[in-house]
């Protein structure tokens, strides 16, 4: 549960002729496709483990009653066929961008999803980027004010973060914020009076930017904020800790105190010598928290109205809509795997024993 | 002799109630190599940490540091800036650990200059190069691009002495600087630092428990025991007649019974001041 | 440091934060332990007005189809820990023992376990619980079983890694050595010393059990109605948000048990792990604070 970092493994092999850094691309590369494979072979499996009729299941109760329906569903996806096989008949409908019907919407899932993902990563990224500047800023404090005051105070905040029912926060803030103080903006993504932008990357402020409009843009940034505080306080209590932590052993590391010796100013150090030596391990847990984050979103975007995964996955759920559940399982899946290959890429820029060989 | 640059008087060094240095005096001088003898624990780095005021929080220090008329001790982080890297500057022991290992060799060499020296991009670059080719490091010019890892041990320390130097400072301290290193770049390290003593007219401060690294470049060697020098003297005097029985234990314990003694250096001593016997400080049982 | 023996929690190190997590997780499970038989109300009963606002009678309210708020919250509690604590024993033993087998024997073995952790932590564990619990049925034991899942690979991670290492320590090769079975070695010589580590994070997994559990009730996937668990009490104040007793009473006591947790485990955590203390730093073996240490000769600063 307790996600623990695990540093991205390195084995070293000689590459030959090839630079290190695209054998070590093409290595992260081949890990992370097996692992979407394996993340496919699961999702496929839970749609199997599933009591009672699949069919009844994935087409609904009134659909189900339907011979020529359910003819056509056994067809489609090989019920009849022996499970590998049925699993080869998935993936291929996967390929294709199947990933059935929902039994909600009666749209197929993909198309569902195609709206619904990059309202959640807008907000993904949004808690991202706040919640690393607020924990670089108090891990960094912290470690340099280690065993005083301000260290324990961190603490206590970090941990008081790491506690709170983010479901319940969600409810909390938009119940004072919105409803008592009337400060932040109702639920959705956009005041009920504005149109939503022409879409180019599906994030709202991104392509209200792109379409010069500077009202819609600010209004999708208010939308913005109680979503990303909300989740931002518990990311801001996981990142805090290993940063501190990261931090602190850096400060530990001679060419810190080297650096310090050539009269470098404090800043300088801080920021030339001391987070850049931390920002391997800061990466890594960066790409766990954007782990949590999405798992977050799932239970804030029902307050919010926002029409992200979360809410759909919420939906899906609470009306059983195996398609709808296995579609976002799968997807998720997906993005966190693509997550975690992005850090890797980077962990092989940021380290230049890596970069060079 | 000239005078000193450096003058250490009544050091006394706590860790919250641990006593780690209890009152150590010493003299830098211009040019000269001052070696700092002692085992682990001894207090010896730790004197050389504080010129620099390089001691965590819970340090507490007394005595007085004093760089030509400045006070050192007690001196405001923002003075205490200008003093790092600049006139005094340090080496320590391993290059692997000192060096940041995501930063160029360039970048390390020039941002305490362009802080302390103001030089613009090209002052710098040039600069950058002519220490790196002081140094002995090949290639100067592609070297500044290249990161650490890249090197070999000794060409590590070599570009941490360069960066060292680089603002022309006019004291040295340098930590054990050859004990990372393997035994056949130890001597080249050591006489580096002693033809760049000379060159600049530097105050050398070698710190190291190895006296065979203390017989081949030091002038003058203080031996530090528990807190406190328990013998001092030139080269020769502590080598050839070490007055203290600690100095001579450490003596008898060198795996190399006959310590290598170099030419004398120009500025020693007459013969017969040499052949007194050097002082010894009788020293104190304290608390470990 | 791994001893042969187990680590003696010194006295010196029980700090403030501890005692007070030790206090309230200890309320809560007396709490837990005993609600149903001091609760004013029975927790299901609906006789109550509705929607009615903390009070004399009612400290916390009462819901919209009349139940006492507070006679829930408590008997809620009886619900929520006892899962939580025996969720994180299952996966605990489970993890670990995997773990350990692992690292102990490496080959294939570990090889497989590694692969099957990999693919449950490709997952982020809410979403990963939540699509195991909508395929089994939404039910409490559903849910715990889909967070005992999510649960397990943690341990076995770090109990792998820490089995790895002392693999190598002397007195593990010397009781092979003198006949002891594989077995017998995992039991005596290495598992008394991963204890601690693993200690930590199953202290620290009870609060993000509870968190799990309660969100996937949230969800509508774990507890059903009319169960009072806490998680599916505030679900139901979003239909009602003026009645703002109903969410924010089950939230602050899943908060206060979580906080309490989480206080214990991150002190036992630095109880265990002095690096990331004051330890080295007052024996001054110099990790220099990167607080400009000016020469003021001043009293030493607070170590940690």
């Amino acid at each position: 549960m307790t996600q623990v970092a695990t540093p991205a493994r390195t084995r070293r092999r000689s590459t030959g002729t090839r630079s290190p850094l695209v054998a070590y691309v093409l290595r992260r590369l081949v890990t992370s496709v097996l692992l979407l494979l394996g993340v496919t072979i699961v999702t496929f499996a839970l749609t199997n483990l599933v009591p009672g009729d699949p069919i009844a299941a994935a087409l609904g109760e009134g659909a189900s009653n339907n011979p020529a329906t359910v003819a056509a569903y056994v067809e489609r996806y090989g019920l009849d066929k022996p499970l590998p096989v049925q699993y080869f008949i998935y993936l291929g409908n996967l390929l294709q961008g199947d990933l059935g019907r929902s039994l909600t919407t009666g749209r197929a899932v993909t198309t569902d999803l195609a709206t619904a993902v990059p309202a959640t990563i807008e907000i993904a990224i949004g808690a991202i980027v706040v919640s690393l500047l607020v924990s670089l800023a108090l891990g960094t404090l912290a470690a340099y004010r280690r065993g005083l005051v301000t260290d324990q105070v961190v603490r206590v905040v970090s941990l008081i973060g790491l506690s709170v029912p983010t479901f319940w926060l969600a409810l909390v803030a938009f119940n004072l914020f919105f409803l008592q103080l009337g400060i932040a903006p109702g639920s959705g993504r956009l005041s009920p009076q504005l149109t939503p932008p022409p879409t180019v990357t599906g994030f709202y402020t991104v392509d209200f930017l792109l379409n010069g409009d500077g009202v819609g843009f600010v209004d999708a940034m208010a939308h913005l904020a109680l979503p990303v505080f909300v989740l931002s306080l518990f990311t801001v209590g996981l990142l805090t800790r290993f940063i501190r932590t990261s931090v602190l052993e850096v400060l530990d590391q001679d060419y810190v105190r080297a650096a310090r010796a050539k009269g470098l100013s404090g800043t300088r150090v801080v920021l030339d010598y001391v987070l850049r030596g931390a920002s391997l391990p800061i990466l890594t847990v960066v790409g766990i928290a954007f782990g949590s984050l999405l798992s977050g979103t799932v239970l804030v975007e029902a307050v919010f109205a926002w029409p992200g995964l979360g809410t759909y996955a919420y939906d899906s759920a609470t009306s059983l809509d195996l398609p709808g559940v296995m579609g976002v399982g799968l997807v998720v899946g997906v993005i966190y795997l693509l997550v975690n290959f992005v850090v890797d890429l980077l962990y092989g820029f940021l380290d230049p024993r890596v970069r060079l060989g | 002799m000239s005078a000193p640059i450096l003058r250490v008087d009544n050091l006394e060094i706590a860790f919250g109630a641990n006593p780690v240095v209890r009152g150590v005096s010493l003299e830098l001088r211009a040019g000269r190599v001052q070696g700092l003898a002692g085992e682990s624990g001894s207090g010896k780095t730790v004197t050389a940490m504080s010129v620099l005021g390089l001691l965590p929080r819970t340090a507490t220090v007394s005595g007085s540091i004093r760089l030509g008329d400045t006070e050192l001790i007690g001196m405001r982080s923002r003075a205490l800036r200008n003093v790092r890297g600049r006139r005094i500057a340090m080496v320590f022991q391993d290059p692997s650990a000192s060096l940041h290992p995501q930063l160029t060799v360039g970048h390390q060499l020039t941002d305490h200059m362009r802080r302390h020296l103001k030089l613009d991009r090209r002052a710098l670059h040039t600069r950058a190069i002519e220490m790196l080719d002081r140094v002995r490091v090949p290639d100067p010019e592609n070297a500044l691009k290249r990161y650490p890892h890249q090197f070999s041990g000794g060409q590590r320390q070599r570009i941490a002495i360069a960066i060292a130097l680089a603002c022309d400072p006019d004291v040295l301290l340098a930590d054990e600087p050859t004990t990372a290193l393997d035994v056949t770049v130890q001597a080249g390290i050591l006489h580096l630092l002693r033809d760049l003593a000379i060159e600049r007219n530097l105050a050398v401060l070698l710190v190291t428990h190895d006296l065979g690294v203390m017989s081949a470049i030091a002038d003058d060697v203080a031996v530090m025991r528990n807190g406190l020098i328990v013998e001092t003297g030139t080269r020769e005097q502590v080598f050839l007649t070490p007055a203290h029985e600690y100095t001579q234990t450490l003596l008898a314990a060198m795996p190399d019974s006959a310590p290598s003694i170099h030419p004398p250096h120009p500025d020693a001593p007459s013969a017969t001041a040499a052949a007194s016997p050097s002082t010894a400080t009788p020293d104190q049982e304290g608390t470990e | 440091m791994i001893r042969r023996r187990r680590l003696p929690i010194p006295r010196a190190w029980v700090t403030p934060l501890a005692i007070i997590g030790v206090v309230i997780a200890l309320a809560w499970v007396i709490i837990a332990a005993t609600a149903p038989l001091w609760v004013p109300y029975a927790p299901n009963a609906q006789g109550l007005p509705r929607l009615q606002a903390p009070g004399i009678d009612t400290l916390m309210g009462t819901d919209a189809v009349g139940r006492d708020v507070f006679s829930r919250l408590m008997t809620g509690a009886s619900v929520t820990i006892p899962l939580a604590l025996m969720l994180v024993v299952v996966s605990l033993v489970i993890g670990t023992s995997l773990g350990a087998v692992a690292g102990y024997f490496g080959g294939w073995i570990d090889e497989a376990l590694m692969r099957l952790t990999d693919l449950v932590m490709a997952f982020p564990t809410v979403i990963l619980a939540m699509v195991i619990a909508a395929s089994l049925g939404p039910s409490l034991f559903n849910a715990v079983l889909a967070a005992i899942v999510v649960s397990w690979p943690a341990y076995a991670r770090v109990s792998r890694s820490l089995v790895l290492s002392l693999r190598q320590q002397n007195y593990v090769i010397a009781g092979r050595l003198l006949g002891f079975s594989p077995v017998k070695s995992l039991m005596t010589d290495i598992l008394p010393n991963i204890a601690g580590p693993v200690v930590v994070l199953a202290t620290l997994d009870v609060g993000t059990a509870i968190l799990l559990l309660s969100g996937l009730s949230f969800l509508g996937l774990g507890a059903q109605p009319p169960s009072a668990e806490w998680g599916s009490m505030i679900s139901s104040a979003i239909q009602n948000f003026d009645a703002w007793w109903i969410g924010v009473f089950p939230g602050l006591a899943i908060l206060t048990v979580v906080l309490a947790f989480n206080f214990i485990g991150d002190s036992l955590r630095d109880i265990l792990d002095p690096v990331s203390g004051g330890a080295r730093e007052v024996a001054g073996v110099a990790p220099v604070a990167p607080t400009d240490a000016s020469h003021a000769p001043h009293t030493p600063g607070a170590t940690a």
